[in-house]
């Protein structure tokens, strides 16, 4: 359980974080998604206690991160994965870890072996991995202590699409045995499909928020038909303000009912009418977060 | 599992680590990096070169245990500090701070146990300073009539010359936060004002306040205005900056 009410904070006059509120429910994975520079980190950063928001509280477990007395045995954090000594070995850097939160040995063991870094790779020193090595070496770093909550800043960096999937489906099994899961990402395709719910950031802000499906809802709908020009009439004369998709169709903000009752009406043939899906969700975020990103340089 | 056996799982889960188990964590994390596990052994290799040098080249009032003992002392209060240095400026520099107060939010409670840490592995070089000594003497020993003379208030003060010199290591890393201005001026800053103690005018003044006030806790027993000077440049070497890390450490937004 995770919430974020209003947090907001400002570096030196710059709002880099600007009323930001959301909840993540335990069996859940939550995507905390936005282009680079939109806030994500700093809003984790809040969330874990690294840094004091302006106003704004946010509560892990129903209370401060802070204030939990042994905070590894409750919520994994990985906040970046290059944060590891390079000086020191992979499995050194677990059982440095696991002695401060007071779990066995064993347990860093089983953690490398989750996170697939063979014996090989936990005696080099991190100074020796790849990105994707010090992913896992940090994933495995946050389920250490057996967490209820996991805080995941960028943790698909670095991975290749192999590993990509392997991630996912350990988040999607997390959730289902009842944790809570936030991870950050400014690339939709990492997310969506893992994700129950999307807080999307752009400039700071919330600019929107709920389920894949909820957003691909406001996607709109994709339509083609034999004969283009009447479909764009019909559209137009509905009301329903087509827009090309650049692929001899039109992108529609309305309901597939919708726009099938106005080419109806118009007596034009269709040849496909379906909600925008991923194309029309990226372009959404896309659009989402570029008009946060326009506002604020105005 | 029963309600009771439930509870007692989720307290242990939720015990906040105890200082004694920070400072075993500190401990490791002094010697387990490529670069404090060949510092160590650079301080090792010292100590045991400057004992063989001092029974080698020294003649027999030199090779009387307290003064190899004051020899080995001092030679490892020299590199030892660094890794003081580094155990605290790696946390930034490497940024291993966001998993160290990550699992322990309470910042201060990590320098301290930084700081005992520190104690612990200036105590245990100060004891192998002392072994690697009287093995030295024992082998090749001297003939003079104090051989083997060693009062127990140098013991003590030799032993506080090594936690000193650590401690001003620990405080110059937490100062700095940054490990090569706080390497320089650790070494840097002593020699540039004990440099001001050239000037007769001010000489007096200087011997409050430079490093060599330090000097003579491992020559002779010292006296009153000695330990005064002890004093001062501790507040001043090692109080100061130490004082002024902390309050940046409790501030600094970690990168």
């Amino acid at each position: 359980m995770i919430e974020s009410l209003g947090l907001t904070k400002t570096f030196s006059g710059r709002t880099v974080v600007d009323d930001v509120s959301f909840s993540c429910e335990p069996g859940t994975v939550t995507g905390f998604l936005g282009p680079n520079g939109a806030g994500k980190t700093t809003t984790l950063r809040m969330i874990c206690g690294f840094s004091q928001p302006d106003t704004g509280t946010a509560t892990v477990l129903g209370g401060a991160y802070r204030a939990l007395p042994n905070p590894g045995r409750r919520v994994g954090v990985l906040l970046d994965a290059s944060a590891q000594h390079a000086g020191r070995r992979g499995r050194e850097a677990l059982r440095i870890s696991a002695e401060t939160m007071g779990v066995g040995p064993e347990r860093v063991g089983e953690m490398l072996e989750l996170v697939d870094l063979d014996r090989a790779a936990a005696k080099r020193r991190v100074a020796a991995y790849s990105l994707g090595m010090r992913q896992r070496l940090g994933i495995a770093n946050a389920l250490l202590g057996d967490p209820e909550v996991l805080i995941l800043d960028e943790p698909a960096n670095g991975l290749d699409p192999e590993g990509m999937r392997w991630m996912r489906g350990l988040l999607r099994a997390f959730a289902d045995r009842g944790g809570t899961v936030l991870l950050s990402s400014h690339l939709l395709g990492e997310v969506e499909a893992v994700a129950d719910q999307l807080v999307i950031i752009g400039g700071g802000k919330i600019v929107a928020r709920g389920s894949r499906e909820e957003l691909m809802a406001k996607a709109g709908t994709v339509v083609r038909a034999t004969d283009a020009e009447a479909l764009e009439s019909a559209l137009t004369y509905a009301a329903l303000k087509p827009r090309t998709d650049g692929n001899g169709g039109f992108v529609v903000d309305a309901e597939p009912r919708a726009v099938g009752a106005a080419a109806l009406a118009g007596g034009v043939v269709l040849t496909h009418l379906a909600a925008a899906q991923d194309a029309g969700l990226e372009q959404l975020f896309f659009d989402l977060t570029s008009d946060a990103k326009s506002e604020e340089d105005q | 599992m029963s309600t009771a056996a439930t509870a007692d799982v989720r307290l242990a889960r939720d015990a906040r680590p105890s200082l004694a188990r920070l400072t075993r964590v500190e401990l490791r994390k002094m010697v387990d990096t490529r670069s404090g596990f060949w510092l160590l052994l650079a301080v090792a290799a010292l100590m045991l070169l400057v004992v063989v040098v001092v029974q080698i080249a020294g003649n027999e009032h030199d090779r009387i245990l307290s003064e190899v003992l004051s020899a080995t002392v001092q030679t490892a209060a020299v590199l030892l500090p660094v890794v003081g240095v580094l155990l605290v400026t790696a946390e930034w520099g490497q940024r291993t701070a966001l998993v160290s107060f990550a699992l322990v939010p309470e910042r201060l409670r990590v320098i301290l146990a930084k700081v005992l840490a520190g104690l612990s592995l200036a105590l245990v070089a100060y004891v192998v300073a002392l072994a690697l000594a009287a093995i030295s003497v024992a082998v090749a020993p001297s003939g003079a009539d104090d051989t083997w003379t060693l009062p127990l208030s140098l013991i003590g003060q030799d032993a506080l010359y090594m936690v000193l010199a650590m401690l001003m290591g620990i405080a110059f890393g937490a100062a700095f936060l940054s490990s090569a201005p706080a390497i320089v001026l650790y070494f840097g800053l002593p020699i540039a004002i004990g440099a001001l103690g050239s000037i007769s005018a001010i000489s007096g003044t200087m011997d409050w306040i430079e490093t060599g006030a330090l000097a003579p806790l491992t020559e002779e027993i010292v006296g009153g205005k000695d330990w005064a000077q002890v004093l001062t440049a501790t507040l001043l070497w090692t109080v100061l900056p130490l004082a002024i890390g902390l309050w940046r450490i409790r501030r600094n937004e970690v990168k």
